[in-house]
């Protein structure tokens, strides 16, 4: 039978329950079982209460080796003190790092050298490898779908659950295609393809389902690219987002860290090879767009889906059909302060953040530093740019583009999650707008009665310069 | 309010409902980032919905408007919400808060998929019924809002009034909040078939 990537994936992590000398082997049309977690990130925030529950019970942590903490969510961009942001961050730190010691978890902390936001950390030590089940306690372990790995976000309990037994159980998702023919424009950017298509297929179109991306705009993109898309998968709903591996992949992955060398390389690729879906493998549902058709995306609303094109004015209540969208709408108008038919290059912003585990690698730091050079940062605007990883600074710094924002205007922060959530004092104040190259506009996310807009970081960079919304095919 | 419950799980709970007439509130909406940084399950009840539900940062002022302040909801167990609750983040101290508020059952239209994980984690049923049986459920309560609303989650049935609906929930769910299982003790039950498991794979896959 033509099975599918994510058939496949789900297939070679079952645990069979009734026989243990044939394992792995399940039935075809099985839809739940016991899952085997070959990868499990952890950060600060969602682990506390997952080792705590451990300890009540007097449990281990089954696969330290399998497991890999940074710190990332609560921490200062501008001090390298763990107390920078107040004793009840530094409390939660503090647990993260004693909780590893006790649990023989390898933690790069604070000053590491590997320390990074976790999506951003995690591939780029080669931790993320084609046809693993990763896990994290953060709904955008989505990213590591780009791998052509099952990744997905679970709740505090489910951590514990991995901790204790390096398994999950699960029920078989609904499957969902999303194809990208041709090529994309000049100007146009993993982001914008993945606003387009949450677009396209709405805030919650993707619920219950994995999607795998594919389609000659999908096979062209870089590593980096790819993290960008299946990052924002949840923003469609969906559990996770999939890219078949292939040689991208492979080259990505070949010399790092933790990606297996010599032999266990050749045996590795053989397999990885594999990992594709089958001519005439059957999906749930499909969805198709032309690249030729994807503009420059700025969001307008306060959900991911409310989404348009740089140079389409803002959208009325009557443009929708559906009853709750039109009430969505009108809720969104109100606490964006925008007008119905308002052009978007008229909207003035006041901050820009470029960053977060969806616009935090080195390709969107030059992407953006390629804009800064153009200009200066306007007047009145804040812009910071945050790597999403100390690797990714180090990089950048190499090629000098810290120097090119910082003489354009932009601030040059430390590695972490920043104002995409604002779990430290890069929060934006009521009022605020913002050009933010994150991946969540909802309600407050960046600061109470703070408005933010999800744009590239080529559309980050160029409204800094100019002050409000600007196509930034007009920079190139 | 009551709550049947088997040894530790639910089986079936009458209460009032609170409504929040609103699609895709997300979990930064039900406990806001700066409630976070706690490395306790416990004590999030009283930031619950912080931004719609206070009028100044430090919790001192209510906005009379929001649903949950009126006087008429107060002591509700059941929430009535909309479609996609709970879309966005995977944070469990979502569930969390709505537990230490004082919430049993949420009904709504549709839920995101982390989200109703939690929530079966959590001892904290979430019911999915039809748009239209969810707009009878708010007219309802509109109405009257001491309107009693009865869950059996034996029989998988809501019933306030003169309405009463069937609901879906997977068999694994239900037996969890039923019986209120210890899931990881489940789990480590299947060591050896875990092992075995771990000992089938080839050698570059073990690390
Ligand atoms: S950068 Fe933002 S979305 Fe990504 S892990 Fe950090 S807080 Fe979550």
């Amino acid at each position: 039978m033509a099975t599918t990537l994510y058939d496949k994936i789900w297939q070679d992590h079952m645990i069979d329950k009734n026989t243990s000398s044939s394992p792995s082997v399940i039935d075809k049309e099985g839809t739940e079982g016991l899952m085997y977690i070959d990868r499990h990130l952890i950060h600060e925030v969602t682990s506390p209460q997952a080792f705590a529950g451990l300890d009540d019970k007097n449990r281990k942590v089954r696969c330290p080796q399998r497991t890999f903490a940074t710190m990332d969510h609560s921490i200062s961009t501008r001090s390298l003190a763990i107390d920078a942001c107040g004793p009840t961050n530094q409390l939660q730190l503090q647990t993260l790092a004693n909780n590893c010691k006790k649990h023989g978890i390898s933690l790069f902390p604070v000053g590491h050298q590997k320390q990074g936001i976790v999506h951003v950390m995690g591939p780029e030590l080669g931790l993320i490898q084609p046809g693993m089940t990763v896990v994290c306690g953060d709904s955008h372990t989505a990213t590591h779908g780009a791998f052509g790995a099952l990744a997905f976000g679970i709740g505090t309990s489910q951590v514990e659950h991995v901790f204790a037994s390096q398994t999950l159980k699960q029920s078989k998702a609904k499957s969902m295609l999303v194809k990208v023919n041709g090529a994309l424009p000049i100007g146009i950017t993993a982001k914008d393809v993945i606003l387009a298509i949450i677009g396209e297929i709405g805030h919650a179109g993707a619920t219950g389902h994995v999607i795998e991306y594919s389609g000659e705009a999908i096979s062209a993109l870089s590593m980096e690219e790819r993290m960008t898309v299946c990052n924002m998968s949840i923003e469609a709903g969906a559990k996770a987002g999939l890219i078949a591996p292939d040689q991208t992949t492979f080259d990505y992955l070949e010399g790092r860290e933790y990606a297996p060398k010599g032999d266990d390389w050749n045996q590795a690729v053989a397999y990885w090879k594999g990992l594709v879906t089958d001519e005439g493998a059957e999906f749930d549902s499909v969805i198709e767009l032309n690249a030729a058709d994807i503009t420059p995306q700025v969001t307008w609303g306060t959900n991911p889906g409310q989404v348009i094109g740089v140079n389409t004015p803002v959208p009325a209540v009557t443009d929708f059909d559906d009853p709750i969208d039109q009430d969505s709408a009108v809720k969104a108008l109100k606490y964006m302060d925008l007008t119905p038919g308002q052009k978007l290059s008229d909207l003035a912003v006041n901050n820009v953040f470029i960053g977060s585990c969806t616009n935090g690698r080195i390709e969107d730091m030059r992407a953006a530093a390629a804009i800064a050079k153009q200009g200066k940062v306007a007047d009145g605007v804040t812009a910071i740019v945050v790597p999403g990883s100390v690797a990714v600074k180090k990089q950048a710094e190499e090629e000098q583009l810290d120097q090119i924002f910082v003489e354009a205007g932009f601030e040059w922060r430390l590695p972490g999650c920043s104002m995409c959530l604002g779990m430290n004092d890069d929060i934006l104040q009521e009022g605020d707008r913002c050009a933010s190259t994150s991946n969540r506009n909802f309600e407050g996310r960046q600061g109470r009665g703070a408005r933010t807009h999800l744009v590239s970081p080529a559309m980050a960079a160029a409204a800094a310069l100019a002050g409000h919304f600007a196509d930034v095919r007009d920079y190139q | 309010m009551t709550t049947q419950t088997s040894p530790a799980g639910i089986d079936v709970h009458t209460g009032t409902a609170a409504p929040l007439n609103q699609a895709n509130v997300d979990t930064d909406q039900i406990i806001p980032k700066q409630f976070l940084t706690a490395v306790t399950r416990s004590g999030y009840g009283k930031h619950l919905f912080h931004d719609w539900r206070y009028l100044d940062q430090h919790e001192q002022v209510l906005n009379p408007e929001f649903s949950l302040n009126k006087p008429e909801h107060q002591g509700a167990s059941i929430l009535l919400v909309r479609e996609n609750f709970g879309c966005g983040s995977s944070r469990e101290h979502a569930p969390w808060s709505l537990d230490d508020y004082g919430f049993k059952v949420l009904i709504a239209t549709s839920f995101a998929d982390i989200f109703y994980g939690n929530c079966i984690n959590n001892q904290l049923l979430p019911v999915q019924l039809e748009s239209d049986q969810m707009d009878q459920l708010f007219a309802l309560v509109e109405q009257d809002s001491t309107t009693q609303i009865t869950v059996n989650l034996q029989q998988q049935t809501v019933t306030a009034g003169d309405l009463s609906f069937g609901f879906d929930i997977a068999e694994q769910h239900k037996n969890n909040l039923l019986k209120g299982l210890d899931a990881i003790g489940q789990t480590l039950e299947l060591d050896a078939q875990i092992t075995a498991f771990e000992n089938s794979r080839p050698a570059w896959q073990q690390a």
